[in-house]
């Protein structure tokens, strides 16, 4: 932006001081219930950001409606609170506007997907350098308890007391399908694997699209416990590594091996399969990446969590950019006079 | 023989033909060549919402109307003294425009069985004498056209649409025109296929020599040039003007320009024409729909940009949450309206002055949006300029008001020099110390433009009501009422900085009209001709439609009798109804068309008999 310098010219340049989680935490008092997922969200992006050496005038958190959203007054960042769905909007927009800001959305199931579904394929396929999280906990919880775009089919809720007959989405499917270029599958209970997803999708270039199982405590309590709770969580979760073979299970004795295109379970312990049968995960992988988003729909399957897909492409802003540059080279800087004198004009004396 | 020049004052002319016939573009060829002769003039495209709706059909036809004079010219004529028609349809639909004695040329070729058929016109009207109280002439423009370029061996479909271009030729050797600024303008449109630019300058000569060479014409006619005010001027449209008084109000302010929109008729020309200026660093962002249209543009605001967005009724509609987040933020941002016919999808391609209340009060709860409405299309230029201008001194969101007309219309614009542009002083602020995101400029009540960026100032905005001050979200009963009328004060004391409100004509007296919008140059000429005969009637133009300026309630105490002619139901006069408590009549028309000067000549006539 051109003028945005020369007006905070008087402003004091400070150096990039060493930040702590506690600096990223604002005056208000978080008023999540107790117990919320989001409270372990809030704590790892706290806990990621001092890692970034980002200014912290330099960050701005948009979000729209809903638990999830309240997210930007717990950051001493930049803040801003939208309407209902349309953070990806006006997030694309600043995000254009001031492409040297680190701009992050905040958003849950039903923002992100029902009401501003639409705004959150676009952001996606456009690209645009901005950060998604998306707290999915299957349920609207601001509105008290009716179901959303992720909820299970039949489910029972305040809305659907003879079971949902909605079909869900598969968050990560949508984002693929449209042409998100980083997406990842974090959880609340499990925060180094959520830490990592937010320092890889903070350092990737382009929308980076982040779902994060989150659990809600008093509208749909449970409802990730097979993959986040300790009894369950080794032999239904496998977590995506680059390069790495798909293992997973306490033993570390199972693993995802292809059949055509389907992926099925199968034991290391039989001797029937090795290691060497295995997917080996490629995050540039656009067709394995289909394959492991499309599981959580599959039977007899772990969930996959981890990073699953990302690639650099051009960035929507970098070309808004690279046109307007060659526009100035060609044509030199536009004046008034030259715009309101170009073309056919004519004199009256 | 050479036929004889007659001098006229001021002519009306009408393209018409089929919506593939390229009518559009004759017109605005015919403007340019006009406008660059120094004569005043305004147009009036008028077409179906289809592409290429179904040739030779009554719905198909594309109407283009230009008055130009050697006087002032504030409409687009109420009637026209001559009548292109490419084809049956085109003759049928537009005849009834045509005064007593006009000139019809008609393009007989288009005149055959089928399309006589799909026009209902049971007998060719070009052989009844259906026609015989105008002087018609049939010209064989497509066999023609067809000769002219024969030898170029171009396919059918090419030599049919050059055929416009034999018409116009015709209309620049009736009305005395040269040809070098359409030729000029192929060479460039064309240049990739350099067989077009032949075959259209051919025929565009073809049509011109075959009124020299031919006799069938009786007279050619002469319009001097208007005796406009000096200067450098130029034709533009009010889209054009719309794009150019934004880029002007960044360019002064010294800030970048974004505007977030979605395609919609008439506004698209907006997004258009600031797409084409990156060399001034205007970001486009065509967006996904209405509402990201808007939010986009509000985020660009919040990062220190204007933030604009264009659109029209529906998409106004669909944008009024996002409008009243705007409220709550109070940030600049300029949401363009270009009026058409509605209700629902209504009437894309028509105008329709009917979107002023949805302006005005169309959002949830108090909601208060300064309203600018423009007058004529070259007057969308300053009307935008000073939307913006508003926007950024009260940092408010501010709707602009055109209409399809004046949006399509264009007319001679003396160009202004950038210096003679009020200043628009924009300052983010930067000081750390004590600073509170919503404390208020004593005067205007804006709150500081505090921009992510800025070291020290992090701090949160969002839709729910703020705590007077700091910002911070509150629910409190006191606070949410003191901040509801904290609003509204900050949008009615803008009339503190507007000029005063002008009446054209007497300060007193027995009628006053008033009108706002597109309007204007109807308005004018009514009211202009009623006082050559003497009548005690004067006209008052509101640009500023919220708030009104604050001489409005005594311009109206003068006058014994207030007539508001608007294009809706009556949604001025409620508004000064509410406010001033004054009776008006009201002279309310809803055709997707703008209102003739006789029309309201005759309403006029009326109330003073």
């Amino acid at each position: 932006m051109k003028h945005v310098d020369e007006l905070l010219k008087d402003v004091p340049k400070i150096s990039v001081q060493k930040y702590t989680a506690k600096d990223f935490q604002s005056d208000q008092d978080v008023r999540w219930c107790p117990g919320c997922g989001d409270y372990s969200i809030l704590a790892q992006v706290q806990r990621v950001l001092p890692e970034l050496n980002i200014p912290k005038h330099n960050l701005v958190f948009v979000s729209g409606i809903g638990c999830s959203s309240r997210f930007p007054y717990y950051m001493d960042t930049y803040g801003f609170h939208g309407i209902h769905g349309r953070a990806a909007a006006i997030a694309s927009g600043l995000k254009v506007a001031r492409p040297e800001l680190s701009v992050w959305v905040a958003t849950g199931d039903g923002d992100g997907l029902s009401i501003g579904g639409n705004h959150f394929i676009h952001i996606c396929r456009r690209n645009i350098d901005v950060k998604v999280i998306l707290f999915n906990n299957q349920i609207y919880g601001l509105t008290k308890g009716q179901y959303s775009p992720t909820s299970e089919f039949g489910k029972v809720t305040k809305s659907s007391p003879y079971g949902a007959p909605d079909h869900p989405f598969n968050p990560l499917l949508v984002a693929l399908g449209a042409e998100a270029s980083f997406v990842a599958r974090g959880m609340d209970r499990d925060p180094k694997l959520l830490q990592n997803i937010i320092r890889r999708a903070a350092l990737h270039k382009g929308t980076a699209f982040m779902e994060v199982y989150q659990n809600c405590n008093v509208f749909n309590d449970g409802a990730f416990f097979t993959f986040t709770e300790k009894e369950t969580k080794d032999d239904n979760v496998v977590v995506l590594e680059h390069g790495k073979p798909m293992i997973f299970g306490k033993e570390k004795d199972k693993g995802i091996k292809l059949e055509g295109f389907t992926p099925i379970a199968v034991s290391l312990k039989d001797g029937k399969y090795s290691v060497n049968d295995l997917i080996i995960h490629d995050e540039k992988d656009t067709m394995l990446s289909f394959i492991l988003a499309r599981m959580s729909n599959l039977p007899n399957l772990p969930r996959p969590v981890g990073i699953f897909y990302a690639v650099e492409r051009q960035t929507y802003e970098q070309e808004v950019a690279r046109q307007i540059e060659s526009s100035i080279t060609k044509l030199g800087e536009g004046t008034l006079d030259k715009l309101l004198n170009h073309g056919e004009t004519w004199i009256i004396k | 023989m050479a036929a004889k020049i007659e001098k006229l004052d001021e002519v009306t002319i009408r393209f018409a033909g089929d919506s593939g016939d390229g009518m559009q573009l004759t017109g605005s060829q015919f403007t340019n060549t006009t406008a660059l002769l120094g004569n005043d003039l305004s147009t009036l495209p008028d077409y179906p919402a289809e592409i290429r709706a179904p040739a030779g059909t009554l719905f198909g036809v594309s109407g283009f109307q230009i008055h130009f004079g050697s006087k002032e010219i504030s409409t687009p004529g109420d009637t026209c003294d001559v009548l292109v028609a490419m084809n049956p349809a085109a003759l049928k639909v537009n005849l009834r425009s045509l005064r007593d004695g006009g000139i019809i040329i008609a393009n007989r070729d288009g005149f055959n069985e089928k399309n006589l058929k799909l026009a209902e016109y049971e007998i060719n009207p070009l052989d009844d004498g259906s026609l015989d109280k105008f002087q018609v002439h049939a010209v064989d423009i497509t066999k023609l056209t067809t000769l002219a370029i024969q030898e170029l061996n171009l396919s059918t479909k090419i030599v049919e649409r050059s055929k416009n271009f034999f018409s116009l030729g015709m209309m620049y050797w009736m009305f005395s025109r040269p040809l070098d600024s359409s030729i000029k303008w192929i060479q460039e449109k064309f240049k990739k296929t350099p067989e077009i630019v032949e075959a259209n300058t051919r025929v565009l000569k073809a049509g011109y020599n075959y009124g020299e060479t031919t006799e069938i014409f009786h007279a050619r006619y002469e319009v001097k040039p208007a005796s406009l005010a000096p200067g450098r001027y130029r034709s533009i449209t009010g889209n054009e003007a719309t794009a150019w008084g934004l880029i002007a109000a960044s360019s002064k302010a010294g800030l970048d320009l974004f505007l977030g929109s979605y395609p919609i008729t008439p506004a698209s020309e907006i997004l258009h024409e600031l797409s084409r200026y990156k060399n001034f660093r205007v970001k486009t962002f065509q967006a996904e729909d209405e509402i990201a249209g808007i939010a986009s543009a509000i985020g660009a605001s919040y990062g220190g940009s204007i933030g604009v967005t264009t659109t029209s009724g529906p998409g106004l509609a669909l944008k009024t949450e996002a409008m009243g987040l705007a409220v709550m933020l109070e940030l600049p941002l300029v949401i363009v309206d270009v009026q058409r016919g509605g209700p629902s999808t209504g009437l894309p391609t028509k105008t329709e002055q009917a979107d002023l209340l949805q302006a005005v009060h169309g959002r949830n709860s108090e909601a208060p949006i300064p309203v600018i409405a423009a007058c004529t299309p070259a007057g969308c230029f300053e009307a935008a300029y000073e939307a913006t201008r508003i926007a950024l001194k009260y940092m408010t969101p501010v709707i602009l008001l055109t209409d399809g007309y004046l949006a399509n219309g264009a007319e001679p614009w003396l160009i202004p020099s950038p210096d003679s542009l009020k200043e628009i002083p924009v300052k983010f602020h930067t000081d750390a110390k004590d600073f509170q995101p919503y404390s208020r400029d004593e005067k205007t009540l804006a709150r500081p433009w505090a921009i992510p960026g800025t070291p020290g100032l992090e701090h949160r905005i969002g839709g729910l009501e703020k705590e007077h001050i700091t910002g911070n979200v509150s629910y409190s009963a006191e606070n949410h009422d003191f901040m509801v009328k904290l609003r509204q004060h900050k949008v009615d004391g803008i009339a503190e900085d507007l000029p005063h409100a002008t009446v054209d004509g007497d300060e007193r007296g027995d009628l006053l009209v008033v009108g706002w919008g597109g309007t204007y140059g109807a308005i004018k000429t009514a009211v202009e001709n009623k006082r050559k005969e003497g009548k005690s009637v004067s006209q008052l133009h509101i640009k500023y439609v919220n708030p009104f300026q604050k001489n409005i309630g005594e311009i109206l105490k003068n006058y014994k009798k207030i007539l508001v002619p608007e294009l809706n139901l009556g949604q001025l006069a409620l508004l000064l109804q509410a406010k001033y408590l004054v009776p008006v009549i009201k002279l309310n028309k809803v055709e997707g068309l703008p209102f003739r000067a006789d029309e309201i000549e005759k309403k006029i006539d009326e109330l003073l008999k």
